[in-house]
């Protein structure tokens, strides 16, 4: 049904525009990753209504608002967990879950490393920005050892969470990172994201202008670089991955770091989901069956 | 008084209590006897001291009694812990190579097995186990063949060798009581009637199954492990996506989503586990996502007594998560109830788009019990509540969709993900009608306060939904005892000795806790003469919440906190103390040591 509409409904930019117009600071990094979600969409032609964006708190979270779609504006550190649930109840929608690297590395980082290792079927966009913007700027988990924060006067004397080999260590099948100046390239991720059967993570550098003046633009811009350029990177190759993975300072790959396709998505590894997404069931249990139930007891 | 009997059965976790249990209540059931079993452990695997109760009649078995007639020890500590509790016409069964018998009390028979000479223990470990299982259904007047067949059940899986060794040890034990020993005064009888039994946690579970629950997921906690433990062994043939998850944080917010994307969803915890869920119980609220979460409460505060029984929820669930919001609250009354209560909270739930919590407790979780197969109808009323899951013409003929639509009753329809034209979001951030956030820059005290009061106008309509409660016998009575949930059934039995005895008493037991119906109450109460509350907690939580809502304040307490629940005389022994003066708040001792 969802594929008739869509090839009769042109998906367009206008109808993935959002109530409201975002309320973050001129020039945040989340802007891209805004822009970059709704042109992957459109170039995936997938209708707004079978789209979930689901969000924790945060500057980056309040993403679900600025975008037509069905969305989530869940709690802090539980966005991947309400979005688990979503998928489970109805595999036939598409599921994106975004945030900030305090949401997802920091309060949910439980969640984080358990929806990867369940390969959820969904994309999980972090705009990753080193900092707590919301709260007006404290130390984040990927705020680097050193940088002087509200709540670090003195200087982060804790090292910071690497999300790619904690995303490739806890099983995701399929690892990214994009640069939120860098549209067309990040477009492409999140196509691939999406379309990509587990979990999908992407990590964006996603400065933020206000809080955070050691990761700029101009920080990031002569230091990343695009994997897709190195005709050596196999995607396919774990280890490999593993090895880009650590590269900081003055090379910082961005691109697709690793995917696999061979292993069993979580609805997809459940029998009970066999017959259809669980929303479609009948809420009745054959009189067969619920007779057995009762009669095990006897 | 009504004829029952009850065995107790006493050893070290692991020493195998629970299968001459399981065999007693099998044969109980069969014979179209009720029945009632508690288990008294600890969290222990492999040791320590467990003790199960089991009474049976042929009449309704509320409670665990109060007295025994039939001890059976496995080890020397459960003799020397509970041969004390015996009296005349009580009997204890025990291995007499191993076991030194105390002193029983006149009347009481010491029932030594030679168990060596019975059966070859080298072969069966067990041996005095299903000696004494043969002895006990002798001394009971139970002909064999029920033995027998159970058995037959009991060790198919392990092939025709085993069943014919064991069902050759019952025997020997039944002929050797049969000789050796005089049996009970009243053998026990028959009725044509066929039970099922079953813990309170297969019943919320099954009762989720009938309430078209879809999702369920939980985190492992005593005493409410049994809920996942049935969702997982039929949940492909029930057609239920059970989960087992990292937390309970993860729990409640996984079942949120899940219900946010259409259908029932139900979780089950403990107090602990609970405490973690609360910020998600607001998320429920707050995006008007229908759910219904179990509490199945134990001894706290913390990790507290993870096996033992106490009603000391009750404000962790008033006042779970912040601000003000909807809820409703029930506290299942009996293993019937508890099937019954889970399609009772989703309708009401579904309907008013708010959490929906179960408040049972280990006594009813864990223990077991007998029911009419008819009381565990599937064939429950579902009511989804105004839902809209087809994109079919707007609701109320409104040119764009609101979610959270001011209405008069409160309740906006609800359109689930993948229905074209409904796009919203629901946030956990105060909103608009539109779903928009309102709470940062937009922050608007109209809006805020019109929004507050359309959520809360809920309570209305969640107070008509709810039945008020009832009072069981007269209002004039000499005591009315008050009491809540999983005390029913012992308020009940003490209210029948109580009045045999010449003291007349009624019982008010209340079964949903929001809404309250406070005025029923103090309409029931008006002409009372004298007033009791029954808890099962230190401080009263009952009667603290009752005197918040409606001011009333009982003329006494009687209340318990040991981990143990009520036996009948702590009941009965605590309304005479106070009706002569003595007291206005009893705390009974609990006489079995576990």
């Amino acid at each position: 049904m969802a594929t008739a509409l869509a090839a009769t409904n042109h998906v367009a930019m206008a109808d993935l525009k959002g109530k409201v117009d975002p309320d973050w600071c001129p020039g945040c990094g989340d802007f891209g990753v805004l822009a970059a979600v709704q042109k992957a969409l459109v170039e995936l032609q997938i209708p707004n209504y079978n789209v979930v964006t689901i969000s924790g708190i945060g500057c980056s979270s309040n993403f679900p608002g600025f975008i037509n779609t069905y969305g989530m504006h869940t709690l802090h550190g539980r966005a991947l967990a309400v979005a688990t649930g979503v998928k489970l109840a109805n595999h036939d929608l598409t599921v994106l879950v975004t945030g900030g690297d305090g949401d997802g590395f920091g309060i949910g980082g439980n969640h984080f490393v358990h929806s990867m290792r369940r390969n959820v079927d969904l994309l999980y966009i972090v705009m990753d920005n080193q900092i707590y913007g919301l709260t007006t700027g404290q130390t984040s988990p990927t705020s680097r050892v050193g940088m002087k924060t509200k709540s670090m006067p003195f200087g982060n004397i804790e090292a910071p969470v690497n999300p790619i080999s904690l995303a490739l260590a806890a099983g995701a099948t399929f690892v990214a990172r994009g640069f939120s100046a860098e549209q067309k390239h990040l477009t492409e991720l999140i196509k691939q994201g999406i379309q990509h059967q587990g979990f999908s993570f992407l990590d964006v550098f996603s400065p933020c202008v206000t809080y955070n003046h050691d990761n700029t633009y101009q920080w990031f811009r002569p230091r990343v670089k695009k994997l897709e350029d190195d005709p050596a990177h196999d995607p396919a190759d774990w280890m490999a991955a593993m090895g880009k993975a650590l590269l900081w300072d003055e090379e910082i790959p961005i691109g697709k770091f690793f995917e696999r396709t061979d292993l069993p998505t979580l609805h997809g590894a459940e029998p009970v989901l066999n017959a259809g997404p669980l929303v479609h069931a009948d809420s009745q249990i054959p009189a067969d069956v619920s007779r057995a139930f009762v009669e095990e007891l006897m | 008084m009504k004829q029952s009997f009850a065995i107790g059965i006493g050893g070290a976790a692991g020493q195998g209590v629970a299968t001459p249990g399981d065999i007693f209540a099998k044969i109980f059931s069969r014979r179209g006897l009720h029945l009632n079993a508690y288990n008294a452990y600890q969290s222990i695997i492999r040791g320590g001291h467990t003790f199960l109760t089991i009474r049976t009649g042929p009449e309704k078995v509320t409670n665990m009694g109060d007295r025994l007639d039939l001890l059976i020890p496995l080890n020397q500590d459960a003799m020397d812990r509970h041969l004390r509790l015996l009296a005349a016409g009580a009997a204890c069964i025990y291995n007499s190579d191993t076991i030194k018998p105390g002193v029983a009390a006149k009347g009481a028979e010491l029932c030594p097995l030679p168990v060596s000479k019975l059966a070859d223990i080298t072969r069966n470990k067990v041996a005095q186990n299903t000696l004494a299982v043969g002895a006990g259904l002798s001394m009971m007047g139970i002909g064999f063949q029920a033995l027998e067949q159970v058995l037959g059940e009991q060790f198919k899986k392990k092939g025709d060798a085993m069943v014919s060794e064991n069902i050759a040890i019952a025997r020997a034990g039944y002929d050797y009581a049969a000789a050796n020993f005089r049996p009970f005064a009243r053998p026990l009888p028959m009725t044509a009637n066929r039970y099922a039994v079953l813990s309170g946690n297969t019943a919320m579970a099954m009762g989720g199954a009938a309430a078209g629950v879809k999702f369920y997921c939980a985190y492992p906690m005593s005493p409410s492990t049994g809920v996942l433990h049935w969702m997982a062994a039929h949940a492909r043939k029930a057609g239920i996506m059970v989960r087992q998850v990292e937390d309970e944080i993860g729990v409640v917010n996984m079942t949120i989503g899940a219900a946010h994307a259409g259908g029932r969803c139900m979780c089950a915890t403990s107090g602990g586990g609970f405490a973690l869920m609360s910020e998600g119980l607001g998320l429920s609220a707050m995006m008007e996502t229908p759910i219904v979460v179990i509490d199945c409460q134990r001894a706290g505060p913390s990790t507290g007594v993870p096996t033992k029984t106490e009603q000391g929820d009750l404000w962790q669930m008033l006042g779970a998560a912040f601000g003000d919001y909807p809820r409703a609250i029930a506290a299942p009354l009996d293993v019937g109830d508890c099937f019954k209560i889970i399609p009772e909270i989703f309708n009401i739930a579904d309907r008013f788009q708010c959490p929906g919590i179960v408040l049972c407790d280990l006594l009813l979780a864990e223990g077991r019990f007998s029911v009419d197969p008819k009381d565990v109808d599937f064939a429950a009323v579902v009511d989804g509540g105004e839902l809209i899951t087809t994109a079919a013409s707007r609701p109320n003929g409104d040119s764009v969709y609101k979610r959270y639509k001011i209405t008069q009753s409160g309740i906006s329809p609800r359109a689930i993900p993948g229905v074209a034209g409904y796009t919203h979001t629901a946030a956990s951030d105060e909103h608009d009608e539109d779903g928009v956030l309102i709470s940062d820059e937009f922050t608007n005290p109209t809006k805020r306060r019109a929004m507050m009061e359309k959520r809360m106008r809920k309570v209305t309509g969640i107070a008509a939904a709810a039945p008020p409660p009832v009072l069981w016998g007269p209002r004039d009575a000499d005591v009315i005892l008050i009491g809540w949930g999983s005390t029913k059934g012992v308020i009940e039995e003490t209210c029948e000795i109580l009045t045999e005895e010449g003291i007349s008493a009624s019982q008010l037991q209340i079964r949903w806790l929001v809404p309250l119906h406070g005025d029923a109450i103090l309409d029931i109460l008006k002409d009372a003469r004298h007033t009791m509350i029954v808890e099962n907690n230190y401080s009263g939580q009952f009667a603290r919440y009752l005197r918040s809502e409606t001011s009333f304040v009982p003329d006494g307490y009687i209340r318990k906190y040991d981990g143990e629940p009520f036996m009948p005389h702590h009941i009965v022994e605590a309304v005479k103390e106070q009706l002569s003066g003595k007291s206005r708040l009893s705390v009974p001792a609990h006489e079995i040591l576990v």
